[in-house]
């Protein structure tokens, strides 16, 4: 496979868990109370370290960034590939357990998958997230119970804010010509071979939380084609802002 | 939060063989939620290999003020302490 389809690939995966650690980063100090505070800040910090891993592979094969800080901090907002559910705000707690539970139920059987990869950077890395990534989704999928059959608030909380991210949901399971490549090299995972499972999994977890599925006539995408929503930038802006103000800073 | 989250006690167990001792207390909903707390609060630099939670409300502790009657009897009785034996040379590890 050639070395830009691997590239684009790691980065596919990569991107996910950096917006999505930066946005649970935001509520470090914020969060509903100490201890969930530091829950959130451990999984954010899980996500970082996944993250690291993924750069650092992908500067090794890119001709144009040299670290792992590189390809995080210098590429322009078309660049990144990540899903827009990562993407988006933390309206409120509800937004951030039902945004991190739809995200860790897709990750866990992406990572599961991702051990078989013939890449053996990609299965070494996903050896070692997959016990993260299924505490990850433990940890979210007991708070959309829990909320979900709380009180008559926290179930209208938890209902606003499925239906308001339930629309980024089958973009998770978009095939880009990147993965095509990628599963004909025996590297990447086929996506619309976890949909099934998703979906259903899903549905059993938001029934048990007496929520329900929205019907939803349409689903947003462009994440993986660098096409973001309007909170992109903003995300960027943070992140980005010390390696533009100063170039080439370091700890 | 209008109403706190009952407080839970945490005994972690640092390793196979040891016991779980008592490591300090959280707030949290549900038994479930007090597990999830205490792995991410008192676990996260490779404290433990197993927890336990009770909720606080379930421990009955001794009173500060019965402290005479409770302990100070026994601090004059030092021959309940097994110190008043020879012991011959060839024991040892004792």
């Amino acid at each position: 496979m050639e070395k830009t389809t691997l590239y684009n690939y790691i980065l596919g995966i990569a991107d996910n868990n950096l917006i999505l650690g930066q946005r649970l980063g935001e509520l470090c100090g914020h969060g509903p109370n100490l201890e969930t505070d530091i829950a959130l800040t451990n999984i954010a910090l899980d996500l970082f370290g996944q993250t690291r891993s993924y750069y650092q592979y992908a500067a090794k094969l890119s001709a144009i960034y040299k670290t792992e800080d590189d390809v995080a901090y210098l590429r322009k907002e078309r660049e990144y590939k990540n899903v827009l559910l990562v993407e988006q705000p933390n309206t409120h707690f509800g937004f951030v357990i039902a945004r991190q539970y739809l995200f860790d139920v897709f990750n866990y059987l992406f990572v599961e998958k991702l051990q078989h990869s013939k890449d053996e950077t990609l299965s070494a890395i996903a050896k070692k997230a997959i016990k993260e990534v299924s505490y990850h989704k433990r940890f979210s999928g007991d708070w959309v119970k829990r909320l979900g059959v709380g009180t008559e608030e926290s179930n209208q909380k938890m209902q606003e804010a499925i239906d308001g991210l339930w629309q980024y949901t089958n973009e998770l399971f978009e095939m880009t010509e990147v993965d095509d490549l990628s599963v004909r090299g025996g590297i990447g995972v086929n996506l619309s071979e976890l949909k099934e499972t998703y979906f259903k999994e899903v549905a059993e977890v938001l029934k048990e939380a007496t929520l329900t599925i929205p019907e939803n006539p349409y689903f947003q995408k462009g994440g993986k084609q660098g096409i973001h929503t309007e909170h992109m930038g903003y995300i960027l802006a943070d992140l980005q802002y010390i390696q533009r103000t100063y170039p080439n800073m370091t700890w | 939060m209008k109403k706190n989250w009952p407080l839970w006690e945490v005994f972690v167990r640092s390793k196979n063989g040891l016991e779980h001792r008592h490591f300090g207390s959280l707030h949290a909903a549900d038994a479930e939620m007090a597990l999830e707390n205490a792995r991410d609060v008192y676990t996260r630099r490779n404290e433990g290999v197993s927890i336990w939670v009770v909720e606080s409300k379930y421990i009955t502790a001794s009173n500060p003020a019965d402290n005479g009657e409770l302990f100070e009897p026994a601090k004059d009785k030092v021959y309940r302490h097994p110190t008043f034996y020879n012991l011959p040379d060839e024991v040892k590890h004792m």
